[in-house]
Order: structure tokens, then sequence, then C-alpha cells
């Protein structure tokens, strides 16, 4: 790894001052800071989501996913322990899992036959003796201590998180209990897998988190949503932030909304173009699912990960880092075990709101391809993220403000020591 | 009708279908549907494992005029256009007054600054039943083969 000094690092990015308001647009494109955070965010002291518990019910099941960029496998031992391995052997660096998911006795890296248990430990080397005496491995070759670099692995209510740092605290605490609270409450039961979504988008991974945080352009950019009334600024909600605003919620309650006309009025926001009459509108039938009326509850937890909650649509998501300019959101579409069939059917309906194709959320991966292609030529300027201060505090009121954007860059530049 | 007459008028069907999108004639794409219909675009992986939320699931020819109406409307995107390149239609018989008919698909998509990639291939699994005379899509599954989408998907398959 042939890392930059932090000293050389600062003077790449070229960050203006000590606030988190102003970002250089070169942080979306130059391939040296991607470098740089693959090893001092993706494998320095962050929780990676790697996948649900579930996908993996059985000893010896398997999926390939990522960490940061790096290709792992999430695979269940014969204790029933997850781990979470680097797919790679050790013997020429080949991909070990070749399918994203299967079941195996143990791993085998096809090259040349080395195999690994479960927890990634190399068993076996093909021709370790040699063919009739000659060649083989040297005789002080040892299997003790070798192995796919494994990755520390804790879980929180069945999802999967895996860490490259032995500095990093415990998931519960990285997590902390305001985001716990929400973890449980959208996705802390008996979830079913109903759908998997994967989204190939033309930007940097951090133009879409922060797209995922900036609660200001919801009701702006999407119409759809605007236009039916499903999310007003005005609506009563807010911003929750973890201490660092390093992971934030924000939410809001449909209900409560009132004045909403009034607030919008005479502003010629776009998103007003009413008039849309719904054909059938069977796709905003919901029900009152939680009982404190939360009806949208957007969550992230740094770096990458994301759990949603759009009345009854309920997913988590992982935007899995690409290269420079370019990122994979990976959907998982989720109900619960507990599913009427009615509420089973309202969820798939309300599924045709989010993902690739989704009527609120297809905007969010076009916008971010829009930013780095305007600002290829001006790493210097600047990106404003002024709305509601210039603090990172929790906004309790108000979703009109870009602090859970601030606070995401609170976490980038203590984890890139900029 | 005889079986070789309605399997033409099928044929047709799912070619006008093609041409119609490809002509941005967006506004009659609900009508090719029956009024209480099955229009889903799902991964082939996502269709194999039995998943049931494709990244379009509609039930109704209400939903499908929604989602132009949508498109047309309020949702932002670059603007594009496609091309579908049908292939191998297999009518596989009828029961009960349902055709089934099996296609292959690609659509290449051309950005307005020139850029063409192949978006997206697949198959359509359709159920097609004839209403006042002609062949109406009872269902379509469009299967497709890339588990990934890129960038998002306004433009009906």
């Amino acid at each position: 790894m042939c890392a930059m000094t932090t000293e050389d690092l600062k003077q790449c990015v070229g960050w203006p001052g000590q606030g988190v308001h102003q970002v250089p647009y070169r942080v979306y494109t130059d391939p040296e800071i991607y470098v740089e955070e693959q090893q001092r965010i993706f494998r320095g002291a962050v929780w990676n989501f790697i996948g649900m518990e579930s996908e993996v019910p059985e000893t010896g099941d398997f999926v390939t996913r990522y960490a940061g960029d790096t290709p792992v496998v999430m695979v269940r031992d014969e204790e029933g322990a997850i781990n979470v391995l680097v797919n790679q052997c050790c013997h020429r660096g080949n991909l070990v899992c070749t399918k994203s998911k299967g079941n195996e006795d143990h791993l085998t890296c096809v090259y040349h036959n080395w195999i690994y248990d479960l927890k990634g430990n190399l068993t076996s080397v093909a021709f370790r003796r040699g063919i009739n005496g000659r060649g083989g491995m040297p005789e002080d070759f040892s299997m003790e201590g070798r192995g796919m670099p494994r990755l520390r692995v804790d879980n929180y209510n069945g999802l999967v998180f895996a860490s490259f740092s032995d500095a990093v605290p415990a998931l519960l605490d990285y997590l902390g209990a305001e985001m716990r609270a929400n973890l449980d409450r959208v996705a802390g039961r008996k979830m079913k897998l109903i759908g998997m979504h994967h989204q190939y988008m033309p930007n940097n991974w951090k133009l879409y988190m922060e797209n995922v945080r900036d609660s200001y352009h919801a009701s702006l950019l999407h119409m759809f949503q605007a236009a039916f009334g499903i999310n007003r600024l005005t609506m009563d909600g807010g911003i929750k932030l973890s201490g660092d605003g390093w992971h934030h919620i924000s939410y809001s309650m449909e209900e409560t909304d009132s004045g909403a006309d009034d607030a919008y009025k005479g502003k010629n926001l776009h998103a007003m173009d009413h008039g849309f009459e719904m054909a059938d509108p069977k796709l905003v039938e919901k029900w009152r699912e939680f009982d404190c009326g939360t009806t949208l509850a957007i969550q992230s937890i740094y770096p990458n990960f994301v759990c949603q909650q759009i009345y009854n649509s309920l997913a988590l998501r992982l935007c899995v880092p690409k290269g420079p300019e370019h990122c994979e959101l990976v959907w998982w579409v989720l109900g619960t075990e507990e599913d009427t069939d009615e509420q089973h059917d309202i969820r798939v309906t309300q599924s045709n709101m989010i993902g690739p194709a989704g009527l609120i959320s297809m905007e969010d991966g076009v916008v971010g391809g829009w930013v780095q292609r305007a600002t290829i030529r001006d790493g210097d300027s600047l990106t404003m993220l002024e709305m509601g201060g210039r603090d990172v505090e929790p906004s309790e009121n108000s979703r009109a403000t870009e602090v859970s954007i601030r606070g995401f860059w609170n976490g980038w530049r203590s984890l890139m020591e900029i | 009708m005889t079986p070789e007459e309605a399997e033409r008028q099928i044929r047709n069907l799912i070619y006008d279908y093609a041409h119609c999108i490809d002509d941005d004639r967006l506004e009659e794409w609900p009508d090719f549907f029956t009024e209480k219909c099955f229009y889903q675009v799902i991964s082939r992986v996502d269709h194999d494992a039995g998943l049931p939320a494709g990244i379009i699931t509609c039930t109704s020819r209400g939903m499908l005029v929604d989602r132009i109406v949508s498109l047309r409307n309020a949702n932002i995107y670059e603007p594009h256009v496609y091309r579908h390149l049908i292939s191998a239609v297999r009518v596989r018989g009828e029961e009960n007054g349902v055709w089934k008919a099996q296609t292959g698909y690609g659509v290449i998509r051309t950005m307005e600054e020139g850029d063409i990639s192949v978006f997206n291939t697949g198959k359509y699994v359709d159920e097609i039943v004839f209403e006042e005379g002609g062949p109406k899509i009872k269902s379509r599954i469009c299967v497709f083969d890339s588990r990934r989408v890129d960038t998002l998907l306004v433009i009906p398959i």
C-alpha cells in the first residue's frame, strides 16, 4: 500500500478551513483521494454493512459482497457463526468464490485447488508434496496461520457488519441508542426479503450518501412525491444525528401536516405543479404500521449504509464505491414474516416508489452524475452546505437544512485526518 | 379465428408494443393491456428466486397510466430514447382463452448527447387474451438478464 502521508493528503484535498459547510469538488473525482478513502474509511475505524444474517441460514451458505470496494464473502460456519472473509486466495490472490451465492462444505480456489474451511483457514494445498517426490512446496512451508483474511464481524438484530479495524468500538456503541432504536423499529422484526435491486450510478459514492442525507431536496427534486402530498417540508419532522454527526435519521409524520399550501404559495416551486389525478390510487394505499406515527424515515449509518421507511416500504441500501466516478446502490427490499397477505401486497405495490425505477427515488440515480459532470474541471471550487446554519446539531423542527450532510463531512474529515 | 390468425395477431401486438415505446407514443402504451393486468420488470435472479417485488410491479392499466403521467409531468431524468430489438417470438398455445408467448428483447438506449448503450436485455413472458376482436396483454413479465440497472429506468420496457 503506497499510502499518502496525511500531510500530502491534506495538500491534495485542499480543505478550506475548519468547517464542514464547504467541500472542494476534487473529492468526488480524484483517484488518489479515492484510494485513501478505501484505506482510511472503509478499512479504517468503521463498520461496513455486509448483508442480512437471513441470507445465509444454513452451514456453508455464502454470499459475495463488498466492504468498500474490497470483495468479501459472508459465510456461515459449522458452529453457526457468520464469517466475513476477503474473497482472495492467499496463494496467488485469485477470487475464491466466483458465484454471488451458494452453499459449500469448504471454500476452494479453482486456480490451483487451495482449500479453505468456512472460517477461512487454509486446510489443503494441491500437490503440496509434489508429484513422485519432485516439486511441491518447500519443506518449511506451513499452512498454519494462512488463510483468507478475516474481518471482525458483529451482528445487530440480523444485520451483519464487518470491520478491518481493531480500534472501532463494538457495533452497539458505534450505532448508539438512538440509531439502534430506529433500526429496531424498521428492520428489527423477523424480516423477509421481497426483492433486491442493483442500481449503477455515474457518480462518486459520496454524492449519493450526501443525497441520502439531504432532506432539503426531497420534496423539491422528487416531484412525484410532492404532487401527491406524500412528503412536504411543512410536515412535522426533523433530523436526528448521532453525537458526532456520523449517522443520521430524517423523519416525518404525515398526519401532522397543516398549513402546507400557505407555506408553498407564491414560492414558485415546481413541486407544487398539482393536478395529478391517480388513475389507480392503489399506489398510495398504506396502513399505520408504527405507533409513533412516523411515515417516513431515512437513516444513514456511516459510511455507506441506509435504512429506509417510506410509508410501508422498508428497505436497506448499501452504496458500494466503484472507482472515483461510479458507485452501485444495492437495495434489500423487505417485508416481515408477520405480514398479512394484504400487507404484503401493499409493500410490493409501494416498492414501485423506490429502486432504479422508483417513482420517488429514480432522480437520485441521475442527479449525482450531473454534479460529477458539471464540476469535472473545477476541483478547487467549493460546494455550499449552509442551509440550516454551518454547525452539526440535530434539527428537531425542520428538515429545510443540510445539517446531516455536514455531519457526513465531520465523519469524513475525522477518518481521513483532514 | 384460426390458431394461425391468432398467432399472427399476437406477433403483431408484440411488435407494435415495441414501436409504440420507441416512437414515444407512451400515452398509448397502457392500451396494449387489459383493464386488470399484470406488468412487471424484474431481474432474472429475483424472478428465478421467486421474489415478488420487481423494480416495477403494476396490477392495473391505471397504474400504467400513472407511470406515464409521472414520466411526463413529475420525474426528472436526462432525455433519452429506446430502440427495442425483438427476437424469437414464440407463441406457446392457448388454454381457457389465454395465449402464452415468450419473446427475447434487447433495449438500446440513446442519450441526448449521443451516448449509446445496451440498456436492458431479457425476455417477455406474456399472457394474451382476445378482447373486442383484438389481442390484449393480460400479463407481461419483463425478466431482464443483468441484475444491474444503469442510472434509472423511467421509460417502460
